[in-house]
């Protein structure tokens, strides 16, 4: 995917996995185009965003399971005021909150790709599309965003 | 007495505030601003600052409580205490705490206070322009997700989806606080009245629910209230004002990571009101007016349904201009609040309300006796608190 094809313009904030290393297997899978989310290895409850101890059992054993990466419109926003230098010039765009039935409804944060200004309906189903970013080698990254299915 | 409960131990005495200024006109530093208010109140009061014993505050304010205490020659220092997290949800916080460690003993007279000075300091509405994000921010940033409006729309979105609520009752929460700031001379947007036309025209900040007008201000300034026991009360200047019941807190897993909070669509007061009514002994039907802090205006509809005040079926009718001036149903932000007079962590709000009880307000209320005001929806933790006259107790 080349810079323009992203859906915002290149210059925002880079994902970086946080430094006590709780996250590094969702940016891993990203990279391979899965979608990875933290899931207790005793109870089998999924939990999102990550964390040290499983909130419904209390284990420390938790590991990642891949999940297919489809999901429907819990809720949404169209962004017309950038309060970011490289959006400035972007236009309004859109972030969606994405509820996933088959991880047990955890949802996650992406980009509806598409016009800005297109209508959005709550509870439309969605695919998530891999967004390479290689613009800067030492540290390319993947971005979930998620289109109309 | 219910049991543990705060109704009528402790007293508000003293209010203060600088005068409030856009973001970044300050001519004072920003501690000078908190040292201001403290006078003023204390002066409010009728006592020395030097009787001050306690402070509280909130919102990781950044004039600590040993500065002031070495800046003000203060005597002895019992008590210093911060509540945790972010936007003004500790508004309420800072004054329960306030209350709680008076009550216990710990402290004498207690000052909540809050300063802002967003020219010497960084401003709120902005995004981060750090090359990279981790931890939850990286889940947001990297797609635009960032300032406090952007954070919080998808709640409001989710509510009105939910409850089939309109955007009207929206724009009427934002008249009222206009509507109010035209008869007070503190206010930032005093002589600036705000039209449906001028709310309809006025440019998306994010859509679907937040014109520029659902936004609270940016400002600076500071706030301060005094609160003492009600025999220490009984000999200062003002007619005391009781606080009757106070909550804070959240509900399940409200600050789970990257927007899975268990009840999403939510200004996170669900869980606390009952037991603030049932502590103040009062229910919804008893308020007489509301300060219920406007960060976003659809945080302010949350907040009312979820602290009782109307029933999601009844918003569209309820959330009508003529119901939420003085004289209306529910008198509402009769000072301006954050929209309107000055955003000063919603601290400016628990004044009004005590200027209300105290029969002091520039939009007073008749007969006012109970006063409910609510602090910081959709962060976590928020806070909430209701104030009574003496012949509630």
């Amino acid at each position: 995917m080349s810079a323009n094809a992203y859906y915002l313009p290149v210059g925002l904030p880079a994902p970086a996995p946080a430094n006590d290393g709780l996250d590094k297997p969702y940016w891993e899978g990203t990279r391979a185009h899965k979608l990875m989310v933290q899931r207790c290895n005793q109870c089998k409850q999924y939990q999102w965003g990550p964390e040290q101890i499983c909130n419904h059992c209390h284990s420390f054993d938790l590991g990642w399971a891949e999940v297919a990466g489809t999901g429907r419109i819990y809720s949404y926003e169209r962004i017309w005021h950038p309060v970011h230098p490289a959006l400035k010039e972007r236009g309004p765009y859109l972030v969606v909150l994405i509820e996933l039935p088959q991880a047990g409804n955890v949802r996650m944060v992406g980009n509806l790709l598409g016009d800005g200004r297109q209508e959005v309906i709550i509870g439309s189903a969605v695919e998530a599309v891999y967004e390479d970013h290689n613009e800067d080698p030492k540290n390319p990254f993947t971005l979930v965003q998620w289109k109309l299915v | 007495m219910s049991k543990g409960s705060i109704r009528g131990q402790v007293a508000v005495v003293g209010v203060g505030e600088t005068t409030y200024y856009k973001r970044g006109e300050s001519p004072d530093a920003e501690f000078k601003l908190g040292l201001q208010a403290i006078l003023k109140a204390c002066e409010d009061a009728g006592i020395s600052p030097k009787q001050i014993d306690g402070f509280c505050s909130f919102s990781d304010d950044r004039n600590d409580p040993t500065r002031l205490s070495a800046a003000l020659g203060i005597p002895t220092m019992r008590l210093s205490v911060m509540q945790w997290g972010g936007g003004g949800g500790g508004a309420a916080g800072a004054i329960s705490n306030a209350a709680a460690a008076i009550h216990a003993g710990y402290a004498d007279v207690v000052v909540a206070y809050r300063a802002l000075a967003q020219g010497q300091f960084g401003r709120f509405g902005q995004g981060s322009t750090a090359a990279y994000a981790q931890g939850e921010r990286a889940y947001t940033a990297p797609y635009g997700l960032m300032s406090p409006a952007q954070s919080f729309a998808m709640k409001v979105v989710r509510f009105m989806h939910d409850h089939k609520i309109g955007p009207n009752t929206l724009r009427a929460i934002s008249m009222a606080s206009y509507h109010h700031a035209q008869n007070n001379p503190r206010a930032i947007m005093y002589g600036k009245p705000l039209t449906e036309e001028k709310y309809d025209q006025s440019r998306w900040i994010v859509e679907p629910y937040f014109h520029l007008y659902d936004c609270c201000m940016e400002n600076d300034g500071a706030a301060a209230i005094i609160l003492t026991s009600p025999e220490r009360a009984r000999d200062m200047k003002q007619k005391p004002v009781y606080l009757l019941g106070a909550a804070q807190g959240s509900g399940h897993r409200a600050g789970a990571p990257v927007h899975n909070a268990g009840d999403y669509g939510s200004s996170n007061f669900t869980q606390l009101t009952a037991r603030m009514y049932e502590m103040a002994g009062v229910t919804a039907k008893d308020v007489d007016v509301a300060q219920i802090y406007e960060n976003f205006t659809g945080g302010v509809l949350m907040t009312m349904i979820e602290h009782n005040l109307c029933t999601p079926e009844e918003a569209n009718e309820f959330f009508k201009l003529e119901n939420l001036v003085v004289g209306g149903k529910l008198p509402l932000n009769t000072s301006g609040g954050n929209l309107a007079e000055c955003y000063m962590h919603g601290l400016g709000l628990q004044i009004e309300a005590i200027r209300q009880l105290r029969g002091q307000s520039t939009n007073q209320v008749a007969n006012a006796k109970v006063a409910l005001a609510a602090a910081g929806p959709m962060v976590s933790p928020v806070s909430t608190c209701i104030y009574g006259t003496e012949e509630v107790l």
